[in-house]
C-alpha cells in the first residue's frame, strides 16, 4: 500500500466512468498525434531548409518557367558559390493515385547543393552516363519494390514526348536517402538533358534555380543582386531563402498550423469539460472519505495532491495510449501517403508537447475539485457523510 | 489513573447559523486522566460530538484552552493539527468510514503512510492490528464483504495501528445489533485495560456507557459527571 496505490484505486473506483473518460482522452490525443504529424508534413520544408540555400523563382508565379540562360548569370553573381536547377515533371507511376515528385535536374550539382541527400558515387555516375537514367529516394523504392536496373515508366500530366506520348521510360540507376530524419526522400531525379531533348515544348527553360551562397555572403544582398539582373526582363525573378520558399509553398494549402490549433483547441476544451466533470463527480461522491483521510492526519495539501494526481493520472494513461496509437497510425500513414505528402512524422517536439498537454489538462481538470477537497472542513464533511 | 492526558479549560464553541449565534459548548472544564475510559452521554445537540471533535483537533474552540498530552491545540494550524492527529489520536466512527476501494489490510495500513515505516513494516503492523481485533483472516476482504461488526473491528484496527494514546469513538455501536455491540465494547475495554489506551466514547446507549470507567452527561453545552456503577 502506497500513496500511488491509493490514487490508483480511486481512479478505478467507477470503472465504467473512468473507462469512458479515458476513451475521450485517448481519442483527443490520437487526434493530436495525427494532426501534429500532418502539420509537421506541411512545415517540414521550412524546418529542414538550409540557411545558406536560396531559391530563384519567376516573380509572377511558381508555375512560370525561367530561361536556362539565367544559370550562368546566376552562377556569376558575387556571393554565389554553386547553382543547380529543377523543374516540375508532374508524373505518376502506373496509376494517377501514385503521384510523387519527379524533377529533371543536373544530378551532380543537385546532390552537391543538397548534401543531406546521400547517393553512392558509382550510382550517380551511372545516372549521368545513362540518358534515361533516374534515381529514386529510398522511401519510393520501398513503396514500389523497385530495384536498380528496373524500367520505370512515368506518365506525365504536363509534358508530352516529341513522339506524342505522355509516357516517359526511365531506368533506375540509383537510390538515395536523406540523412536528416525529418527530411523526405520520396521523390525522383533524372537528367535534365534527356528532358530538354525529348519534351515537345518548353525548351530552354527550367522551373527554378537553387543556389548556395558563399561563406560570409549576405543572403539578402545576393538575392537582391540576382533579382536586379533580371529586372524589366520578360522573366523577372524573385529570390528568397529556401525556408521562406517552403513556407510560402505550404501556405498555398492554407494556414495549416492555425487550422490544427483551432481543431485541437476545440477538442481539448471539450476534453477538459468531460474530465473536470468526472473529477467533480468523483470528489462529490466521497466527501466523507476525504474527510476521513484528513481525520487520519493527511494534510489539506496532501488531499489536494491526491485529487490532482488522480486527474493527471487519468490524462497520462489516456494521453500516452492515445499518443502511442497515434504514433502507430502515423507510421502507417507515412508509408501510405509518404509519396504524396512526405514528412508525415510525429516529432519528439510534438510528443513532448503532448505530455505537457496531458499534465496541463490533468491539472486544469482537477484543480477545482482538488481545491474543494482541500478546503473541506472535516467536521462538516463527516456530518454530510 | 494518574496524571491528566487532556485538559479543557473554559472551552466554548459557538457556531454562526445565518444570523443566529448557537453556543454548543459553554465554558466547559474537563480533565481526562491517562488510561481513562470515558463515556459522554446526553441528548441530541448537547455538544457531545463537538467536544469529541475538539479533543481530536478536528475543530477549534471559539475560546478557551485545550491541552492534550501537554500540547495546546487551540492555537495550532490545520497542518500542525493534522500531523498531531496522525501520531496521537485514533478515531472510530458510527458508520466505520472505511475506504470501500481498499481491502481491510490496506484500510488499516492507511495511517501508516504518514510514518517513515517501509512497506514491509507497514504491512506487518497492519496485520498485527487486524489480529488484535480478531480479523487476521479477513485482511484481503473489501468492506462490502464484511459484516457491520467486522467493519467496525477493521475501523478499530485502523485507529490503533499507529499506536495513539487517545482513542475517540463517536457512537461506535450505534449501527450494530446488541450482540455485536457488546463484542465491540469488550474490545474497547481490552484496548483500555490491556493496551493502556485512553478512550473517550460518545454514545446514546446507557448499556454501552456501562462499559466505560465513568460517564459524563452533557446538557446544553455543560457537563454533569456521574461515576459508573
Amino acid at each position: 500500500m502506497t500513496r500511488f496505490g491509493l490514487v490508483w484505486k480511486n481512479v478505478w473506483r467507477k470503472k465504467i466512468r473512468t473507462s469512458l473518460t479515458l476513451l475521450s482522452v485517448i481519442v483527443a490525443f490520437l487526434l493530436f498525434a495525427l494532426l501534429s504529424a500532418f502539420a509537421y508534413a506541411f512545415r517540414i520544408g521550412a524546418d529542414v531548409a538550409a540557411a545558406d540555400r536560396l531559391v530563384v523563382l519567376d516573380k509572377v508565379s511558381l508555375i512560370n518557367p525561367l530561361p536556362i540562360a539565367y544559370r550562368n548569370r546566376i552562377a556569376a553573381t558575387p556571393g554565389v558559390e554553386a547553382v543547380t536547377h529543377a523543374s516540375w515533371f508532374g508524373g505518376y507511376y502506373q496509376d494517377p493515385q501514385f503521384q510523387f515528385g519527379q524533377f529533371p535536374t543536373e544530378p551532380r550539382t543537385y546532390f552537391e547543393l543538397y548534401p543531406e541527400l546521400e547517393i553512392p558515387e558509382e550510382q550517380l555516375a551511372a545516372l549521368e552516363a545513362n540518358r534515361i537514367g533516374i534515381v529514386a529516394g529510398v522511401e519510393l523504392v520501398r513503396r514500389f519494390g523497385w530495384k536498380i536496373g528496373d524500367r520505370i515508366p512515368l506518365h506525365s500530366t504536363i509534358w508530352t514526348n516529341k513522339d506524342g506520348s505522355q509516357v516517359w521510360e526511365f531506368v533506375l540507376e540509383g537510390i538515395f536517402r536523406s540523412t536528416d530524419p525529418r527530411g523526405s526522400s520520396a521523390f525522383m531525379l533524372f537528367n535534365y538533358d534527356y528532358f530538354e531533348e525529348a519534351r515537345a515544348f518548353g525548351q530552354g527553360t527550367v522551373g527554378w534555380y537553387v543556389l548556395r551562397i558563399a561563406e560570409g555572403a549576405n543572403p539578402v544582398e545576393v538575392a537582391n543582386a540576382i533579382d536586379a539582373q533580371f529586372a524589366n526582363s520578360p522573366s523577372e525573378t524573385e529570390t528568397s531563402t529556401e525556408a521562406a520558399f517552403a513556407e510560402s509553398f505550404a501556405k498555398q494549402f492554407g494556414n495549416i498550423s492555425l487550422i490544427v490549433k483551432l481543431i485541437l483547441s476545440a477538442v481539448f476544451f471539450t476534453l477538459l469539460l468531460v474530465s473536470a466533470n468526472t473529477m467533480a463527480q468523483s470528489v462529490r461522491e466521497r466527501i466523507s472519505e476525504l474527510a476521513v483521510l484528513k481525520t487520519l492526519g493527511f494534510t489539506d495539501r496532501a488531499v489536494l495532491g491526491f485529487v490532482l494526481s488522480e486527474s493527471v493520472l487519468i490524462m497520462l494513461i489516456g494521453g500516452l495510449v492515445g499518443l502511442g496509437a497515434g504514433w502507430i497510425l502515423v507510421q502507417g500513414l507515412a508509408q501510405q501517403l509518404g509519396a504524396f505528402l512526405p514528412g508525415i512524422f510525429l516529432s519528439p517536439g510534438a510528443v513532448l508537447t503532448g505530455v505537457a498537454l496531458m499534465v496541463g489538462a490533468g491539472v486544469a481538470a482537477g484543480i477545482f475539485p482538488a481545491l474543494t477537497a482541500m478546503r473541506l472542513p472535516i467536521v462538516t464533511a463527516l456530518a454530510r457523510g | 489513573m494518574t496524571d491528566a492526558l487532556a485538559e479543557l479549560e473554559k472551552v466554548s464553541r459557538v457556531y454562526q447559523k445565518g444570523k443566529e449565534r448557537v453556543e454548543v459548548l459553554h465554558e466547559l472544564d474537563l480533565v481526562i486522566p491517562k488510561g481513562d475510559f470515558l463515556a459522554l452521554m446526553g441528548p441530541s445537540g448537547s455538544g457531545k460530538t463537538t467536544l469529541l471533535n475538539l479533543l481530536g483537533g478536528l475543530d477549534k474552540p471559539t475560546s478557551g484552552s485545550i491541552r492534550v498530552g501537554g500540547v495546546e491545540l487551540a492555537t495550532m494550524s490545520n497542518a500542525q493539527l493534522a500531523k498531531w492527529r496522525a501520531h496521537h489520536v485514533g478515531f472510530i466512527f458510527q458508520f466505520y468510514n472505511l475506504l470501500p476501494v481498499l481491502t481491510a489490510r490496506k484500510n488499516v495500513e492507511l495511517p501508516l503512510l504518514l510514518t517513515n515505516l517501509g512497506a514491509k513494516e507497514r504491512r506487518k503492523r497492519a496485520e498485527l492490528a487486524l489480529s488484535i481485533v480478531g480479523l487476521a483472516d479477513r485482511a484481503s476482504h473489501y468492506p462490502k464483504e464484511l459484516s457491520g461488526g467486522q467493519e467496525q473491528r477493521v475501523a478499530i484496527a485502523r485507529a490503533v495501528v499507529s499506536d495513539p494514546t487517545l482513542l475517540l469513538c463517536d457512537e461506535p455501536t450505534g449501527d450494530l445489533d446488541r450482540e455485536t455491540a457488546t463484542e465491540i465494547l469488550r474490545l474497547l475495554q481490552t484496548l483500555n485495560s490491556e493496551h493502556g489506551k485512553t478512550i473517550v466514547m460518545v454514545t446514546h446507549d446507557a448499556q454501552a456507557a456501562e462499559y466505560a470507567k465513568r460517564t459524563l452527561h452533557l446538557d446544553k453545552g455543560k457537563l454533569v459527571e456521574r461515576m459508573a456503577a
